[in-house]
């Protein structure tokens, strides 16, 4: 599914040595020495080697690796905060590298937004100055800006906070400033680097669903490093895994979990090898809504409205699941006259009992925004279980 | 054998050079020293023209605005013993000195801070520059500036330029370089030219740092304007001068309590500017 979308950046054969006489440092990396031995021998530290990577469309990419692995070196170097010291980063056929000063700060401004893990935000500008920050060093219109950045605040959930300064917010509400300077500057890709790490973890997992859900909405290509294996399958469209400035993996959360690439990956992912242990009961939720066969189209979509859903599950009186009914085709009837969703109800959706193991449920999710239903023998609907409800369970269920 | 090392003539170098200076550049000097001198005449009859009821309610509503009432009922009182003592003229000279030092002096510091902030190859340069023109006896100022400026206040504001422009230079730098990283980070991130970044980033950031330095540097000139009596600088300097030239030690206590009075109230207002800013 991945590997026919279209590649946002691509990054090649890109190194970074830290110190004066990088030529050298990358001789000896040539010749086949690792990290630790170039900086016994030169003194200098390989910060990154030889890598090699496509950021898709749309994506939402995950760096992991453990600390000093290079991961912060590595997101600054695509927006050469640090200069990379070889290889190519090619964003719409420009290769960053290469650009002149004046092209780079272009570049920066038209492709770049970045989020910080201490947040980073300006003390001495108020919520709504700090969202405006790249516009106005675009020259943007004063209405335009505060538009978007209007906007960008409502996002994230920031409305009526506008005229705060950033020290009186908590830390997760200021982040969510960082998050909204940068996506009121509308550029083409999100950098994160430990953008959650400083939050709490009950705020962190909520900024998590968040930031998936508005990826989801905006489709914005975002690459996001964390150090934390669950946060990167609880948000990881793909994960690279970096180890001593190295590659080690790429792949779905699904692929570095099942297949480690080797013993590093292995160990990362351990512990979270419980899925087969674990049930859909525990990774169940209750239903937020259900519509009933009597219903018409426009109570249906009324329903899904007022709980947010895109589908909606259909049962009879006794419980029994039907089918769904998904929030298009309910509207397509509703305009069409029609006062019955009996024709609309889709019998094809994944459907599990209470025992099935999580591994196999996580096997199952295709879509991200595909629930999968779980019924008892007598087909009553008992639950939904969501992927970030899986992953979740995966990540912390043999703790309890 | 007898060795004698000759001496280094370090002194009649420094001499021809200064000569060659003066003679080669006088008419920048003279017009330097011409636009000075219209800036102080021009500030000193403001503040003259105003009767000293009217200046003295002007600085005593400053002070309440600025820090609050206990620095008003102050300067209240000192302003009034001032003109009670009838050093209210010579207050004035000695203000007007301070402000035009202090002007200049920031006018110049100001880029050459942020110049050492960003550079680090100028800081390198300038740090022992500072260092020397900190540690050099004030009075050594006052010897070259008579060939430049002629005796007179405008010799006593370049003097004190010198003595007074160090701080403001290293607090800028300072100021600047204490900008967190991520900060500044976040400015390139976005693409700030290097302009934005220092206007809307740096500057602001390091503007309490700055308000040390300057507070420091308007100390500093008060204390070198006092002392540049010697070359002719007027105002309260040159009435302790006088009173040491003719040994009334009741004169010059009360010129000395003045200039106590005015380091006072200067310190305390540019501190509450300060305290002012950070609050914020
Ligand atoms: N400016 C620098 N000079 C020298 N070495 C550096 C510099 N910046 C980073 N390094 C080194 O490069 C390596 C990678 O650092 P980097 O900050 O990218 O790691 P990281 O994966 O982001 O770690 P963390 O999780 O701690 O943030 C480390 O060994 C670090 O010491
Ligand atoms: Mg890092």
């Amino acid at each position: 599914m991945t590997n026919a979308q279209q590649a946002k950046i691509q990054v090649r054969n890109l190194s970074k040595v830290f110190g004066s006489d990088t030529k050298k440092a990358l001789q000896l990396r040539d010749q086949g020495l690792n990290r630790s031995q170039i900086l016994e021998q030169t003194g200098q530290t390989l910060g990154l080697s030889n890598i090699d990577f496509d950021v898709h469309e749309g994506e939402l990419l995950v760096i992991m690796g453990l600390s000093g692995s290079g991961k912060s070196t590595l997101i600054r170097c695509l927006n050469r905060l640090i200069e990379p010291t070889e290889g190519d980063i090619i964003i719409d056929g420009e290769n960053i590298p290469q650009l002149s000063e004046k092209a780079l700060l272009q570049c920066r401004r038209k492709h770049f937004s970045m989020v910080f893990q201490n947040f980073a935000l300006f003390p001495h500008r108020t919520v709504r100055m700090n969202a405006e920050y790249g516009l106005e060093i675009r020259g943007i219109p004063k209405e335009e800006r505060a538009k978007k950045a209007a906007d960008a605040l409502k996002q994230v959930g920031l409305e009526g906070w506008e005229d705060s300064y950033p020290n009186q917010l908590s830390g997760g509400m200021q982040q969510r400033v960082g998050l909204a300077r940068a996506l009121a500057n509308d550029s083409s890709v999100l950098l994160m680097d430990e953008a959650f790490s400083a939050l709490d973890p009950l705020i962190r997992r909520d900024m998590q669903q968040e930031l998936i859900e508005l990826q989801h909405r905006m489709q914005k290509t975002t690459i996001f490093i964390t150090h934390d294996l669950d946060e990167a399958l609880n948000i990881g469209d793909r994960i690279i895994l970096l180890r001593d400035g190295e590659v080690v993996q790429i792949g779905t959360p699904e692929e570095i979990l099942t297949s480690p690439a080797d013993d590093y990956v292995a160990r990362f992912t351990q512990g979270v090898d419980r899925s087969r242990v674990v049930t859909a009961r525990r990774a169940m939720r209750p239903v937020r809504a259900t519509a009933r066969i009597e219903d018409g189209p426009r109570t249906v979509l009324r329903k899904m409205v007022e709980s947010s859903l895109d589908s909606i599950y259909v049962i009879d009186r006794e419980r029994k699941l039907l089918g769904v009914v998904d929030a298009e085709r309910a509207d397509e009837a509703a305009k069409a006259g029609s006062d019955s969703i009996r024709e609309l109800i889709d019998d094809d959706y994944p459907c599990v009992g209470p025992d099935e193991s999580l591994s196999r449920l996580y096997s199952m999710f295709t879509k991200r925004h595909c629930p999968i239903a779980v019924v008892d023998e007598e087909q009553r609907l008992l639950g939904v279980v969501v992927k970030g409800a899986v992953l979740e369970q995966l990540a912390t269920a043999g703790e309890a | 054998m007898n060795f004698e090392i000759p001496r280094i003539p370090l002194g009649s170098w420094i001499e021809s050079g200064l000569n060659f200076l003066t003679t080669e550049f006088s008419g920048v000097t003279r017009a330097i020293s011409r636009t000075t001198q219209a800036g102080i005449n021009l500030l000193n009859d403001g503040l003259m023209w105003l009767p000293e009821w009217a200046l003295l309610g002007l600085i005593v509503l400053l002070c309440w605005r600025l820090s609050g009432h206990r620095l008003a009922i102050g300067a209240a009182l000192g302003l009034a013993l001032i003109w009670n003592l009838g050093l209210w003229n010579p207050m004035i000279q000695t203000l007007t000195l301070v402000v035009i030092a202090t002007l200049v002096a920031v006018v110049i510091a100001l880029p050459l801070g942020i110049l050492a902030a960003v550079s680090d190859r100028f800081y390198r340069v300038i740090m022992p520059v500072l260092d020397f023109m900190q540690t050099m006896p004030a009075f050594v100022y006052l010897i070259p500036a008579i060939p430049f400026f002629g005796i007179g206040s405008v010799s006593g504001i370049f003097a004190t330029v010198i003595f007074a422009m160090p701080p403001a230079i290293r607090f800028t730098t300072l100021g600047i370089r204490q900008v967190p990283t991520e900060l500044v980070e976040a400015a390139d991130a976005f693409g700030s030219t290097r302009t934005q970044k220092l206007v809307k980033v740096q500057l602001p950031l390091s503007l309490p740092t700055l308000m040390g330095g300057i507070n420091q540097t308007i100390m500093l000139s008060l204390s070198m304007v006092v002392i540049a009596a010697m070359i002719g600088a007027n105002g309260l300097g040159s009435e302790v001068w006088r009173a040491i030239q003719r040994l009334r030690p009741g004169d010059g206590f009360e010129a000395g309590l003045a200039v106590v009075i005015m380091a006072m109230l200067l310190d305390r207002l540019t501190q509450s500017f300060r305290g002012r800013k950070r609050a914020k």
